[in-house]
């Protein structure tokens, strides 16, 4: 029996697979649901929660939840888009986010998902956390200020490149992104610049080198046309789906 | 034996291949910890080598738990229970006297390296604190004269199995017995009565009776516990697991001490009835790292219950009843009770819960369906199969059938265990314990619910008041400020910091508390406590951040007046003090004069 099935997101009816989450779905069919921890091509995450949606009255991500018919998925309402914006003035003030001076800045996904959310301020205190930045590999530099734990870079290195490069330690608001060499540092580890886990990341955190600000602002990833249009960063990285390099 | 040797012991003794021993990771590390209070540099490397594993994830894993420290601690490792029924018996000047005494800051070794004061989440003896653990085991009723005592022995270099016995008995304080409770003794629950009644009838006979009992799980979320083993046996699959949660972690709770330290064989007799029904050959009760005190003699119930054909091969004879429990310890970490963090924790990896659904009676224990309860549940289970279900419907509501054990603590006089059928009335529990001058109860621990004196007639009940045990109770005169805050510093040092919400929004939330304590909060920033308390609420990833902004709403909800009392009457604060952020300036150029100020908050 091969029945199409569907369940409706803002009143639009999404066609789904057996097994398909709400994103998966939504992905297929073009519709645009926030989100940071999620990318495709890897196990669903859920712990940035941007993509979160109200079903039949309950608060889902909308990454791991799995798609069933006749599911009604709000993914507009205000107060929704309020909870994301808080969500992700959270993550701004968590770390060192410092637009102006950043070379992600335009192409950059945390930042695009809050223009598209409509964030003006990061409204909350600012944790200004010490940070560091690790400029010892010859071709990548990690700013650590920006990372905001979606862990993409951890499961392209486990998963893909077999590498383990990255893990996560500490707990709590502790939590950090760590390296896997003797000195901690990316220069002695096994990482290399044509990693998928160099590829990833969806805020500035993991950086070519020697290659600054080649785009200027105005012609970014997300100057032109909202990341709904645009889709995620990470598909427009060379060799990835979607290369979006001219 | 060298650390060397006491390294290659631990981890020569189980496991074969590297897939194997990575589940044994926190058990190593525990064990490490414990025989040398510290894992060195080399251990990490050894493990690392042996397990295949990256050494970062293996910090990763320290990291996560309290109870693992890669700097040696002192040769005496004190903690002291930071619950707020501690706080309310004294242990905050306790702590001062302590150190003072014995010179040291908390958290740092002292510089001869003889011992280490700290504090821990609640240690599960709030009915007779305020308590501390000395190298992982328990002393309770602590006061002047004991810590005094205390600093003497560790002066005198005294090894603990030389102090005072008094010292570390527990006592089980169990004040009210019902249907759970009523033998005295834990012979008659010794005997197999349940599994003897499984094997005469058939597997699913017993689930009916389990079914039909309406037992729901004692946990606190009261998933009804025949469906979810029903699920569990219904999953296909070459193996199925019984796991008991044993991580008792919400602070005021204790129950589940006093079921392990006097009714484990019942305990093991439901996991184990629980196997034979499912069809698992293989259990684990997971225990919190703070009862380690109790490893041995749970370890001895087992042993005794393997001689008496209870587990093992062939159970009471029947061919193809094999079953076996292994004890895993916890580390010191509250989100280890959520069932899927503990399945993680029990994989051997950091405790961060995992996306439901799928849920563990499908994808459980190493993705095999698992059967995860709380001890109580499993005590109850093995009490129904042999006296029937009728027997346990006779007490509680239709709801909520049976009863409930619940630890009590906090402003009463008689603080312990007692046990009553589902639909007793809160008036009745603080009558009963010897409650007087009430102002709050605070229902199911820190992430439960505070309930003014006035809503005392609401009852115990999966449809009313649910809670998994803890009843703490605060009188007229203490300030429940104190109480909340305590509650969301714990928060912010339990928090897994896997999702947003939880990992920096129990931070925001903790520093607004922090200021409505001191004065300084205004009806802005009441606003912003109640916006990021339903913002955890609705949009965390796992229970614990879903609960975890639950006492500061209710206070802001149901105590409006004190945090009226509370309120700095401005507009708007900032959320730092200003006087206090020139300090560094002042003490750059020298100056202290009143030019060098502004006028400060109080």
């Amino acid at each position: 029996m091969n029945e199409v099935k569907t369940f409706r997101l803002d009143g639009v009816d999404i066609e789904f697979s057996e097994g398909d989450t709400i994103m998966d779905a939504a992905l297929r069919a073009g519709a645009y649901i926030p989100h940071l921890c999620h990318n495709p091509e890897f196990t669903p995450h859920g712990s940035c929660r941007v993509c979160i949606v109200e079903v039949n009255g309950g608060q889902v991500s909308a990454c791991t939840q799995p798609a069933a018919a006749g599911l009604e998925v709000d993914n507009a309402s205000e107060a929704i888009v309020e909870e994301r914006r808080n969500l992700l003035q959270m993550l701004f003030v968590e770390g060192n986010h410092m637009c102006p001076g950043c070379e992600k800045s335009g192409a950059c996904q945390l930042q695009a998902v809050a223009y598209y959310t409509g964030m003006l301020s990061p409204h909350y205190t600012h944790f200004f956390p010490q940070r560091s930045v690790d400029a010892s590999h010859p071709d990548t530099a990690i700013d650590f200020n920006r990372c905001i734990l979606c862990e993409l870079c951890v499961r392209a290195s486990r998963d893909v490149d077999h590498k383990n490069v990255f893990s996560l330690r500490g707990r709590g608001i502790d939590t950090q992104l760590t390296i896997n060499s003797p000195s901690g540092k990316l220069g002695d580890s096994t990482f290399a610049a044509t990693d998928k886990a160099a590829h990833v990341c969806p805020v500035g955190a993991i950086l070519p080198k020697h290659r600054g600000y080649e785009q200027p602002i105005g012609n970014r990833l997300y100057d032109r046309q909202p990341i709904s249009v645009v889709g995620d960063v990470a598909a427009y990285e060379p060799g990835n789906k979607g290369d979006g390099h001219d | 034996m060298t650390h060397d040797e006491i390294i290659k012991t631990i981890i020569a003794s189980s496991g074969t291949s590297p897939d194997v021993q990575r589940q044994q990771l926190l058990q190593y590390l525990c064990q490490i910890q414990h025989d040398l209070s510290h894992i060195p540099g080399h251990a990490i490397t050894q493990l690392a080598d042996l397990m295949q594993m990256p050494e970062a994830e293996i910090h990763g894993v320290i990291d996560f738990y309290s109870f693992l420290h890669k700097d040696a601690r002192g040769e005496y490792d004190i903690l002291l229970s930071d619950s707020i029924t501690d706080h309310m018996l004294g242990s905050r000047t306790l702590l001062q006297q302590l150190c003072n005494r014995l010179g040291v800051e908390p958290g740092v070794p002292r510089s001869d390296g003889r011992v280490t004061v700290d504090t821990t989440s609640c240690t599960g003896l709030c009915d007779q604190g305020p308590a501390m653990l000395v190298n992982g085991t328990a002393v309770s009723r602590l006061g002047d004269s004991r810590i005094e005592q205390i600093c003497a022995l560790i002066e005198a270099g005294t090894g603990i199995s030389q102090w005072p016995a008094e010292f570390f008995e527990i006592e089980d304080n169990i004040l009210r017995r019902d249907l759970l409770l009523a033998d005295e003794t834990t012979a008659a629950s010794a005997d197999g009565s349940a599994l003897r009644a499984l094997i005469a009838s058939s597997s699913d006979a017993l689930l009916d009776v389990i079914e039909q009992s309406g037992l729901r799980g004692r946990g606190g979320a009261g998933f009804r516990t025949g469906m979810k083993w029903r699920f569990c046996k219904q999953a296909e699959s070459d193996s199925h697991y019984v796991v008991c949660n044993a991580d008792e972690g919400e602070p005021g709770t204790f129950k589940d001490r006093v079921l392990l330290n006097s009714y484990a064989d019942s305990v093991f007799e439901g996991m184990t009835l629980c196997a034979g029904i499912i069809g698992a050959q293989r259990g684990y009760l997971y225990l919190r790292g703070e009862y380690r005190y109790l490893l041995e003699p749970l370890q001895a119930v087992l042993q005794q219950r393997r001689d008496n054909g209870l587990l093992g091969q062939g159970i009471l004879g029947k061919n193809g009843f094999d079953f076996d429990i292994e004890i895993h310890l916890g580390a010191g970490a509250y989100i280890c009770g959520e069932e899927s963090s503990l399945i993680e924790s029990l994989e051997g990896k950091r405790g961060i819960p995992r996306k439901r659904p799928p849920f563990p009676v499908t994808l459980g224990y190493l993705n095999k369906p698992t059967v995860v309860n709380n001890v109580e549940t499993f005590m109850a289970a093995a009490k129904i199969a042999a006296l029937g279900a009728d027997w346990y419907c006779a007490a509680g509501t239709p709801e909520s059938s049976g009863t409930k054990l619940l630890s009590i603590s906090g402003d009463c006089e008689r603080p312990g265990i007692y046990e009553y059928p589902f639909g007793v009335t809160i008036k009745q529990v603080l009558e009963d314990c010897g409650a007087t001058n009430t102002q709050a109860v605070q229902i199911a621990g820190a992430a439960g619910t505070t309930l003014p004196v006035a809503d005392a007639d609401r009852t115990i009940a999966f449809e009313d008041v649910s809670t998994a045990g803890s009843i703490m109770v605060f009188n007229n005169e203490r300030n429940l400020l104190d109480m909340v805050q305590n509650f969301a510093q714990f928060f912010v040092h339990e928090s897994c910091g896997f999702c947003t919400p939880c990992r920096v929004g129990g931070s925001l939330l903790k520093d607004l508390v922090e200021k409505l304590v001191n004065g300084h909060a205004t009806q802005y920033d009441v606003a912003e406590m109640k916006q990021i308390g339903a913002l955890m609420q609705g949009t965390s990833f796992c229970g614990l951040g879903t609960t975890a902004a639950n006492p500061v709403l209710d206070l802001l909800n149901r105590f409006p007046q004190l945090v009226e009392e509370q309120l700095a009457h401005s507009g708007y604060e900032p959320a730092f003090d200003l006087d206090d952020s020139l300090q560094e300036a002042r003490d750059i150029t020298g100056r202290d004069d009143a030019g060098a100020h502004i006028g400060s908050h109080t």
